[in-house]
């Protein structure tokens, strides 16, 4: 019997190749761990990337892995899973990868619940080609290729994958190892496409741009990390986050004394994808990041349906030379 | 100009009516009747591009041509001799198409101020000369089939929707043909509308009855076409569409592999998918992606994981696979590109044909990266076609290009059945075995992984979920001989080197160029490529009948090319490419092999005619060449 395998045995021999700081090292370590801690198979699993900085990912990955080409690693790992339904394949990607060159794919990856998942980088910027704007850049965001800032509405990636028609939609902090690892397990245990959007910081075009949500001395304040069932609360449980019925809003609002009862909070229902609406498109300004697991709503999948409805469920169970002689067959003498 | 005579050794005959008029049906039914009365023939069906035009237009005709014979068929026939025509618009734009001198039968009922103003029409056709030379018969077929009809009770339209049937009973009659197994077709097809079953059997006597029984058998001529010398065997009636579906199934079952089929929809390559979606128990599964790019990397996925990896598109959609198709080959990874060749360039003529995606096969990607590419020269064709590119695919493990075209999709004859058990097993190169501790020595596993078959080039077909293979790859330059990333100079210029070498290395493994016609040097050789086999083949045939010396040499593989062939065309003083676009294959030839050709272009959207080429053969054949004695054949 062989030993369990701990997070170094899914490193590989190869030198990684990011900045000194990148967000993605974090991300690195704590997939390798999570791979350890779930007792994933290295022979069964399969990092499939598009191009972009956090498309390097599989090389560092000691399992099989696909370096893809941009944008399209969604596509090729529905090839993949149409091949052999048994992997367990994840997808990276980033923002630009993903959303901007990527949409497409990802969009349709997502609408059609292939099991799989799906970890975009969001930094909020293109790294790897040296820091033009993103599709997830904010207004006015001064690059390269926008120098006096640019003038494109962001695209919210949560309500992206929603609006797809996403059945599980988490968030994660490159660095919060601890709260990213059940969310990275979490995604791998559900049935279908489950995307997961982390906030990576690109520290040499896009530096601490999630700084107001990610400084661990204010994460009290500037996160919510939301648990099914309960209520939405944080700043260790002063504030909470409150359905307004006339604005059908969440408003932020004090908890127990001077302010609402806790009973008033809204309890966070993870199957309710109003819910998730409102979560996924809070303002930035004042409110906190939601983060964790945010929608899960298990349904058929891609990958069942897909052979459900195969003529024979994927088995060879007939012959060509008798499907030559369907139809009309005469002989000549 | 004469008469058809009923000792013609071939006869065609082509139905044209609105889209609505049951034409493809009828011709279908023709088909089949030529067929068991052994006969060889070909047909091609001629839709509007639009899917329902407005009735009584011109760019409403649809229609379908069929040459039939006693003799080997191999093209759908330039110029009709027959044309049955359900209303003026089908007559108009057919009428340039026809023979001097050609039988008409003309539905009159249809000849009316209404339908002449839809096909913008002035004055009736008939009464205007242009008619004149051709044996013209006019025909009410519409209120036969009425009357016809009538007994049963079927409305007006319903009743009316018959007439192809009575169309298709008159020219039984003509062609002297049983009407026995049409009726037998019917029944089943039309088991569950016993109505419209009873108004087609009764229009198909009424339009056989008429035209015996009528004083029109001295206007309407009856043909007497024997059977074709045709080889024993079973045969049936095939499109290069299913036959390419069929024989990417037969691939599969070769090589023991599931064929994961990823396509978009495109005309005309659309066909492949829809006759492949329905042939699940095959080993087959199919996947319409959301986009061109997302099938054919889906395709590429599939093989990553095993599975023999197809995608297919005309040429647009090709365009936008081309990044992917890059990688697969850099990735060394299996995979066929079925190109239904349309009239281009852009969106160009959708539903017309023409051979004009050689560059972007042969050439046509970034930077170099060469690729295997064969050529389907028919509807039968398809099925062998499919089965050595996927034969190429799997051996040398690199996608491999199988073009063929939207003439040869639509196309059908009859096909020898073939016998599986003469097809060799597809042998994919089988996984390394690594010995010992498959995490501590990564490199031996890299290097296991990259280990090339030195023959072939190609490596081994690994896929996830192989124990102890884990490994990664990708589109970034690897290292030759462990798969790392590597950025280093030398490994780059052996890697290009080796890329180019895995596809010379196919041509030890394909046979030598044959002669298909004539001899092995000569005065003129006339050399094709794809759908103008069968244009060439006529065309060379009857023209070696008078007297001239030339050979036919069809080309298979047109990357890389058969070793002997620079040898074999120089053996030629002059040699002739008639090929569907501005020149693709005269340039692949000027480039590989040196050589000059006298180029025979036509990007019309239609096939070549057999006159085309034979004149262009005369007009190129030496003076002072030397003639065959004896006839051919």
């Amino acid at each position: 019997m062989n030993a369990p395998l701990t997070a170094k045995d899914f490193a590989t021999d190869q030198e990684v190749r990011w900045c000194p700081g990148c967000g993605d090292y974090a991300i690195l370590k704590c997939m390798q761990k999570t791979m350890a801690d779930i007792g994933a198979e290295p022979d069964n699993t399969v990092f499939v990337s598009g191009i972009g900085c956090s498309s390097r990912f599989p090389y560092y990955m000691n399992t099989y892995g696909f370096h893809t080409i941009h944008g399209r690693a969604p596509a090729f790992a529905t090839g993949l899973k149409l091949a052999n339904p048994a992997l367990d394949v994840w997808v990276i990607t980033g923002d630009g990868d993903g959303l901007s060159i990527g949409g497409n794919h990802l969009l349709h990856v997502i609408r059609r619940n292939v099991n799989l998942q799906i970890l975009l980088f969001n930094n909020e910027i293109y790294g790897l080609t040296k820091g033009q704007y993103s599709p997830t850049s904010r207004l006015g965001t001064r690059s390269p290729t926008s120098p006096t800032g640019s003038i494109d509405a962001p695209l919210a990636p949560g309500a992206f994958a929603l609006g797809a028609g996403a059945k599980f939609i988490a968030r994660g902090i490159d660095t919060d190892a601890k709260k990213l690892a059940p969310v990275l397990k979490a995604a791998q245990e559900f049935n279908g496409a489950a995307f997961v959007e982390i906030f990576q910081n690109c520290i040499v075009y896009n530096k601490d741009v999630f700084e107001s949500f990610v400084g661990k001395k204010t994460a009290k304040e500037t996160q919510i990390h939301v648990e099914h069932g309960q209520p939405l609360l944080f700043a260790d449980g002063t504030k909470g986050l409150k359905l307004n019925t006339a604005t059908l809003a969440l408003d932020i609002v004090e908890v127990g004394e001077g302010g609402v009862p806790e009973t008033d909070i809204l309890i966070h229902d993870e199957t309710n994808a109003v819910i998730a609406q409102m979560l996924l498109t809070l303002p930035k300004q004042n409110y906190p990041m939601p983060l964790g697991v945010i929608y899960r709503a298990p349904t058929l999948t891609f990958d069942d349906a897909f052979w459900a409805h195969h003529a024979t469920q994927g088995k060879r169970t007939g012959k060509v030379a008798d499907a030559l002689r369907k139809g009309s067959v005469w002989k000549k003498a | 100009m004469g008469k058809i005579t009923p000792e013609s050794r071939s006869v065609v005959v082509r139905f044209a009516g609105d889209s609505g008029d049951g034409v493809q049906l009828l011709g279908a039914q023709f088909a089949e009747s030529t067929a068991l009365a052994g006969a060889d023939f070909s047909t091609f069906p001629d839709f509007p591009a639009e899917i329902r035009a407005p009735v009584g237009t011109t760019f409403g005709v649809s229609a379908f041509q069929i040459n039939l014979g006693a003799r080997r068929i191999s093209t759908a026939g330039d110029e009709p001799d027959v044309l049955v025509a359900f209303n003026p618009a089908a007559l108009k734009v057919n009428l340039p198409l026809l023979r001097k001198g050609a039988l008409i039968l003309l539905n009159t009922d249809a000849f009316t101020a209404r339908n002449f103003s839809k096909a913008h029409i002035e004055t009736d056709p008939r009464e205007t000369g242009e008619l004149d030379g051709y044996q013209v018969v006019d025909i009410d077929m519409s209120t036969q089939t009425l009357e016809a009809v009538k007994p049963l009770g079927l409305s007006k339209s319903d009743a009316e929707q018959s007439k192809n049937f009575w169309a298709l009973g008159a020219v039984l009659w003509m062609f002297g043909r049983s009407r026995a197994p049409i009726e037998e077709w019917t029944r089943k097809k039309f088991a569950k509308k016993p109505q419209i079953l009873d108004g087609n059997l009764a229009a198909l006597n009424a339009g056989h009855a008429f035209a015996e029984t009528a004083e029109l058998s001295a206007e309407i001529p009856q043909f007497v076409i024997g059977k074709a010398p045709m080889q024993a065997g079973e045969y049936r009636t095939i499109t290069g569409a299913e036959a390419l579906a069929l024989g990417l199934a037969a691939a599969g079952e070769l090589a023991n592999r599931d064929i994961i089929f990823c396509s978009y929809p495109i005309t005309p390559a659309s066909p492949v998918l829809h006759h492949l979606a329905r042939m699940g128990e095959l080993g087959v599964a199919t996947f319409q992606a959301e986009d061109e790019i997302a099938a054919c990397c889906a395709a590429i996925g599939a093989s990553f994981g095993g599975k023999i990896g197809v995608t297919s598109s005309s040429g647009p959609g090709i365009a936008l696979k081309t990044e992917a198709i890059g990688l697969a080959m850099s990735a060394e990874l299996p995979l066929v590109i079925v190109n239904s060749q349309r009239g281009g360039p852009s969106t160009g003529l959708p539903t017309k044909t023409e051979q004009s995606d050689l560059y972007q096969a042969v050439y046509g990607r970034n930077a170099d990266a060469p690729l295997p590419v064969i050529a389907t020269a028919g509807p039968g064709d398809c099925f062998d076609a499919a089965i050595e590119a996927t034969r190429i695919a799997v051996r040398h493990m690199t996608p491999v290009f199988l073009l063929t075209d939207g003439y040869i999709a639509n196309a059908a004859g009859p096909w020898a059945l073939p016998d599986m058990e003469d097809f060799e097993p597809i042998l994919s190169n089988t996984p390394p075995v690594i010995n010992g501790d498959a995490t501590s020595e990564p490199t031996a596993i890299k290097r296991a992984i990259w280990s090339r078959d030195p023959s072939s080039l190609g490596r081994p077909w690994t896929a996830p979920g192989m124990a102890g293979l884990a490994h990664r790859i990708g589109g970034l330059e690897k290292d030759i001989a462990t798969g790392d990333i590597s950025y280093d100079a030398d490994n780059h210029q052996a890697m290009s080197e080796l890329r180019a070498r895995k596809v010379e290395a196919v041509a030890d493994f394909i046979p030598d160029q044959d002669v298909e016609q004539g001899e092995t040097k000569g005065p003129v050789a006339v050399v094709g490529w794809g759908s103008t086999h069968g244009a060439i083949w006529r065309a060379v045939h009857d023209i070696r009948e008078q007297g001239y010396d030339v050979a036919q040499i069809h080309l298979r593989y047109l990357s890389p090319l058969p070793k002997n062939l620079g040898r074999l065309l120089s053996s030629y003083d002059k040699v002739i490419l008639p090929e569907m676009n501005m020149g693709q294959c005269a340039t692949l030839l000027r480039d590989k092999l040196g050589l000059e050709v006298i180029q025979l272009n036509k990007v019309s959207g239609q096939p070549f005619k057999i006159s085309e080429i034979v004149d262009v053969i005369k007009e190129s054949y030496p003076a002072k060449a030397k003639r065959l004695k004896k006839a051919a054949e």
